[in-house]
């Protein structure tokens, strides 16, 4: 079975059709990545897998958005909750003013999580995943603005982490930064699949072709196909496809 | 080098170096089968041919996927064009084993004296293409061209003796007309290693393209071993 079921979502900003009869699965422990133009839906799509979209007034949902089976937008459903489970790295780094250490414990003590060894274990750990701690390990009680731009983006997945999600959602995380760190960001994300499920959106095509195993393309909206990676980059089924990913949409 | 991409031009270098040591491997056999009359082993070689093959689709299949996914350049670049050659090329000289190893299981090649092919330095023939094959699969692994320039020189010498051979041949055919058709094959077999030894010389210029960036092919064999040597020099001058 899929950890994320969509099934026939519509999505609407006001009277903005911003997504039309969406459909998809994205299996465990895999790297799933969403590419299309600019206002194609594909961060409409990602943010509705942890609910980023609740706090947008004027929107509407149909469909179903199935995590381990469970429909997300049911009632009951605690989104605090919802978004442990289903974390997310956004396109700037956007770590809390605190110190490089609170920054990945503040969701664990928020979360009321263990004593403090369990915080000081669990930040390490989190940390390490990120492939940040032996950059930091000296310097924890430094203001976590003091990094660099793509040791702050790691700090933000380590933080992410940090709870043990399920699924890590990212949207644009390597967009602003430099190829260096854009390649610890992949590097990152190619070591996390073992453990995490992961969904991320880019504007570089080749990013989501090296990074990704399965590849879907928005445009105004429809996800005009969804396959293996290998099979979008080589032999995409449809023409729009095949136009956006060799330039010449448009 | 980022660790996915990374991890798949290991895998697609695992399965070169696979192919190459069954290529050599085959043209070992067909040698040995040649020389020796041995008919199983040659029925051996033709069974492999499927498996060259094989490895060759694979490694196509993977490199369009690298170069599909992973948008190579500078180096990774010329190393995915070499290798996409390299297994061509390689794929062609074990059609010229499976050639040579049919010609042992259907050919009567038995009414040509041991005494000619002794004439005609067969056995030195293949071992100079074994020794270019197998060198350049060791310039390739060490990154190394210097011993390129050796490699072509070996042709050289296979070539002189494809062409004493051919006018053997040509004699010995005049004066046995009877045995016309097994002299044919032998000519064959004579023909097929010497394009044996031009494709490992194919080979060693795509291996000098992915390590050095130089074009050496359609230039001439003194030409290129010149470049080759100069190139040796100066890099023993650093």
């Amino acid at each position: 079975m899929d950890i994320i079921e969509a099934k026939n979502i519509d999505f609407y900003y006001s009277d903005f059709h911003a997504l039309k009869n969406v459909s998809l699965g994205i299996a465990k422990n895999s790297v799933t990545a969403f590419i299309g133009p600019s206002g194609c839906g594909k961060s409409t799509f990602l943010r509705l897998l942890n609910r980023m979209n609740d706090l947008i007034p004027d929107t509407k949902l149909a469909g179903k958005c199935l995590v381990n089976g469970e429909d997300i937008y049911a009632k009951g459903v605690d989104v605090d909750t919802l978004r442990k489970k289903i974390g997310m790295v956004f396109q700037k780094p956007n770590p809390f003013p605190k110190t490089i250490f609170e920054n990945i414990a503040y969701g664990l003590r928020v979360n009321r999580m263990g004593n403090k060894e369990f915080i000081r274990n669990r930040v390490e750990e989190s940390l390490k995943a990120a492939a940040l701690w032996d950059e930091v390990k000296d310097k924890m009680n430094r203001s976590a603005y003091d990094l660099s731009g793509g040791q702050q983006q790691r700090l933000c997945i380590a933080r992410a982490l940090a709870v043990k999600p399920d699924i890590l959602l990212m949207d644009e995380p390597a967009s602003a930064l430099d190829p260096i760190s854009t390649a610890k960001i992949e590097d990152l994300i190619f070591d996390l699949k073992t453990q995490y499920t992961i969904v991320i959106v880019t504007h570089n095509m080749q990013q989501a072709a090296r990074v990704s195993d399965s590849t879907g393309f928005f445009m105004l909206g429809e996800l005009i196909e969804f396959s293996d990676t290998k099979k979008m980059f080589l032999n995409p089924a449809k023409e729009q496809t095949q136009n956006y990913i060799t330039g010449r949409f448009g | 080098m980022p660790k996915n991409s990374e991890k798949e031009l290991i895998s697609l270098k695992e399965e070169i170096n696979s192919m190459w040591k069954l290529v050599l491997s085959q043209v070992q056999k067909c040698k040995q089968a040649y020389l020796t009359g041995n008919v199983v082993l040659a029925h051996e070689v033709v069974v492999r041919e499927k498996s060259v093959n094989s490895f060759e689709l694979s490694i196509d299949i993977g490199s369009e996927n690298y170069i599909a996914l992973f948008t190579p350049v500078a180096m990774d670049l010329r190393w995915i064009i070499s290798m996409i050659k390299i297994s061509a090329t390689l794929e062609r000289i074990a059609d010229f084993a499976d050639g040579i190893a049919r010609h042992v299981i259907e050919d009567n090649s038995d009414l040509v004296p041991e005494s000619v092919k002794d004439d005609l330095k067969i056995e030195a023939m293949f071992d100079a293409v074994i020794s270019m094959l197998s060198d350049s699969y060791v310039a390739l692994e060490t990154e190394n061209t210097k011993i390129s320039g050796k490699i072509l020189q070996k042709d050289d010498i296979v070539d002189k003796l494809y062409q004493d051979g051919r006018r053997y041949l040509a004699e010995y055919i005049q004066k046995e007309p009877a045995k016309g058709s097994s002299i044919l094959n032998t000519f064959l077999t004579l023909r097929k290693i010497e394009r044996i030894g031009d494709h490992c010389c194919n080979i060693v210029e795509e291996i000098v393209f992915y390590i050095d960036a130089k074009v050496l092919k359609h230039s001439k064999a003194k030409n290129k071993i010149s470049r080759l040597e100069t190139e040796s020099e100066v890099g023993t001058q650093e």
